[in-house]
């Protein structure tokens, strides 16, 4: 089996990970010239969070999402599996009870239960969730982990290259994985813009995801490389990828800065936006439409959900192997 | 039956479009809630030209009337900008008008309020002024040209209820012609029942039913409990006692020991 798949972000490598493996010989075309760019995996959290994402998407995502811990240890042995902590400020401690009562497998913390966790938080909130079994990795790191693996299965990444995604490209099975930009096909596909910020702040040491809820603006800041944190995301709707808004910066520098004051002697490395591809129901679909498979609307999914939906790609393409959970 | 703006309704229950899980289950809910009105923030979905079309146009196929809203907007300028950003968009001349003045605490900025809401009737849109239980800043707001009138019952996503009763009685007894629609604060169906009892005309309900773990049964919930409060409050309901009342005479009734 020969597969060409389009669109190299998280949904299009893992997939062509998971045909490589199986034997087929794979081609992957990316329109923009480097690994990420373009891509809106590259502005993603990278939160392994399957349990804490149940509280505002149906058990599929979790069911989905507890596939991929296994998966990506595997493909990214840099994976931190130190869980996720939830947090909310004192004012919207409602926030925090509604969490709880949405979610499964956490276990409730007290103020002495967040300092053994996170030193830095100590004195700074007096209750959170602490959800043990979840991870996070980092996305750019992890896509040139799949990349790589990808090349020493044999398949190739051939970038600043288009695809007509309709053509049949000379008896090669294709995926497409390009998210929004498959709207003209899967016409019911629409953007939601996620705003984020990078931020170098060493005088803060946080290992774990941590999330604040709030209201009208949560927002979560995820550990990269020592000091340096992603502080994300905004939830627009909206198909254009242009700037960040002053307000929404404003609201997750706020965030941050309440969650610890060392904030805000942070440096600001990155401002970035992408935008999310979402169905309707923003839940994930394969879609084969014509020769083509379509994996699409990964929504804020897509480092959680890609290992799933790759290997129901992977086994409808080689196998014919339906996955009705996914393709309504 | 409801008429707002010399349109006539057949649901008491608006509801807003913010914060579901999901555009589907957003349709489940406003199906289920048999609502013919909902409400839409143009502004935080539209950072670029028409950067928002994906989800208006998943609005518009909901089939009921749009009543677009300046949520967010500070200032005069702000708002009425946001307006002809609405009218553009989704046509028609009706305008949920919110101009706050306390970003953290969602209080309408009642001045401004009044002076949007005259420069809009004046261009000629159907405004619905978000404003609070206050009797003189509903007489500007009349005056200014509004035909609708939406006090808060409390502060945006408290799910409080109505806050300050007294103060709600007053404005209905003091405008009996003028629709009122309670928007904001309604946490659970029995707030919307009380509210539709004391004989307001209509509620709009967002987060309670956005933020429900099942957001298409609390629709109908609510749709449901606005029926209750308008039977209610149409069938004349009791006065209240001070003491009991036995509700079969006792006079004539045998003595049991």
């Amino acid at each position: 089996m020969r597969a060409t798949v389009i669109g190299a972000g998280v949904a299009g490598l893992a997939c062509a990970l998971e045909l490589a493996e199986r034997g087929a010989s794979v081609e992957v075309l990316e329109r923009s010239a480097q690994l990420g760019a373009g891509s809106c995996s590259w502005f993603a959290g990278g939160m392994l969070a399957p349990w804490c994402e149940r509280v505002h998407a149906p058990p599929l995502i979790v069911a989905l999402g507890d596939e991929g811990f296994a998966w990506w240890s595997e493909k990214y042995p840099a994976i931190v599996r130190r869980g996720t902590l939830v947090l909310a400020h004192a004012r919207d401690g409602a926030e925090l009870s509604q969490f709880a009562r949405r979610t499964e497998h956490y276990e409730w913390l007290d103020a002495a239960g967040i300092a053994a966790l996170e030193p830095d938080l100590a004195g700074r909130f007096e209750r959170g969730l602490y959800f043990k079994g979840e991870a996070h990795i980092d996305p750019r790191a992890a896509l040139a982990a799949l990349a790589e693996r990808l090349g020493s299965l044999g398949g190739t990444i051939r970038f600043a290259t288009e695809a007509d995604s309709a053509a049949a490209q000379d008896g090669r099975r294709v995926i497409d994985c390009t998210g929004l930009a498959a709207r003209s096909v899967l016409t019911d596909l629409r953007g939601v813009k996620g705003e984020m910020l990078h931020v170098r702040a060493p005088d803060l040491t946080l290992t774990r995801p941590v999330r604040v809820l709030h209201p009208r603006t949560p927002v979560y800041v995820v550990p990269r490389e020592a000091g340096h944190y992603m502080i994300g995301a905004t939830m627009i709707e909206s198909d254009q990828a242009s700037g960040i808004t002053a307000r929404a910066m404003l609201e997750l520098l706020g965030a941050a800065y309440a969650l610890h004051p060392a904030f805000g002697e942070g440096e600001i490395l990155e401002i970035g936006t992408g935008v999310r591809p979402a169905f309707p129901d923003n839940l994930p679909r394969l879609v084969q439409r014509g020769g083509t498979l379509y994996v699409n609307g990964l929504f804020r999914h897509g480092f959680l959900a890609a290992p799933a939906l790759a290997r129901r790609a992977a086994a409808f393409v080689l196998e014919g192997r339906e996955a009705p959970e996914v393709m309504r | 039956m409801l008429t707002l703006y010399d349109v006539p309704l057949g649901s008491r229950l608006l509801l807003g479009t913010a914060r579901y899980p999901s555009p589907a289950v957003l349709a489940e809910a406003v199906k289920a809630s048999a609502t013919e009105v909902v409400t839409v923030s143009l502004r935080r979905e539209s950072a670029g030209e028409r950067a928002g079309q994906g989800f208006w146009s998943i609005v518009r196929e909901l089939g009921v009337r749009v009543l677009p809203n300046t949520a967010g907007c500070h200032s005069v300028k702000e708002a009425v900008t946001t307006a002809h950003m609405a009218r553009e968009v989704f046509g028609g001349t009706w305008l949920k008008l919110e101009v706050i003045g306390d970003g953290d605490t969602l209080q309408p900025d009642v001045f401004a309020l009044v002076e949007a809401a005259r420069v809009l009737c004046a261009e000629g849109f159907d405004v619905f002024p978000y404003t609070t239980e206050d009797p003189t800043v509903a007489e500007r707001l009349c005056a200014a040209g509004c035909r609708v009138l939406m006090p808060w019952g409390s502060p945006i996503g408290s799910g409080r209820g109505l806050n300050n009763l007294f103060g709600l009685k007053a404005l209905r007894a003091r405008f009996p012609e003028v629709p009122l629609v309670i928007d904001a604060g309604i946490g659970v169906p029995s707030h919307a029942a009380q509210a539709l009892e004391l004989g307001f005309d209509a509620v709009l309900i967002n987060t309670a039913i956005s933020q429900a773990a099942d957001p298409a049964r609390m629709a109908r919930a609510f749709a449901q409990a606005v029926v209750a409060g308008w039977e209610a409050h149409q069938a004349g309901p009791m006065e209240p006692r001070e003491m009991a009342v036995p509700s079969t005479p006792i006079v004539g009734t045998a003595l049991l020991r």
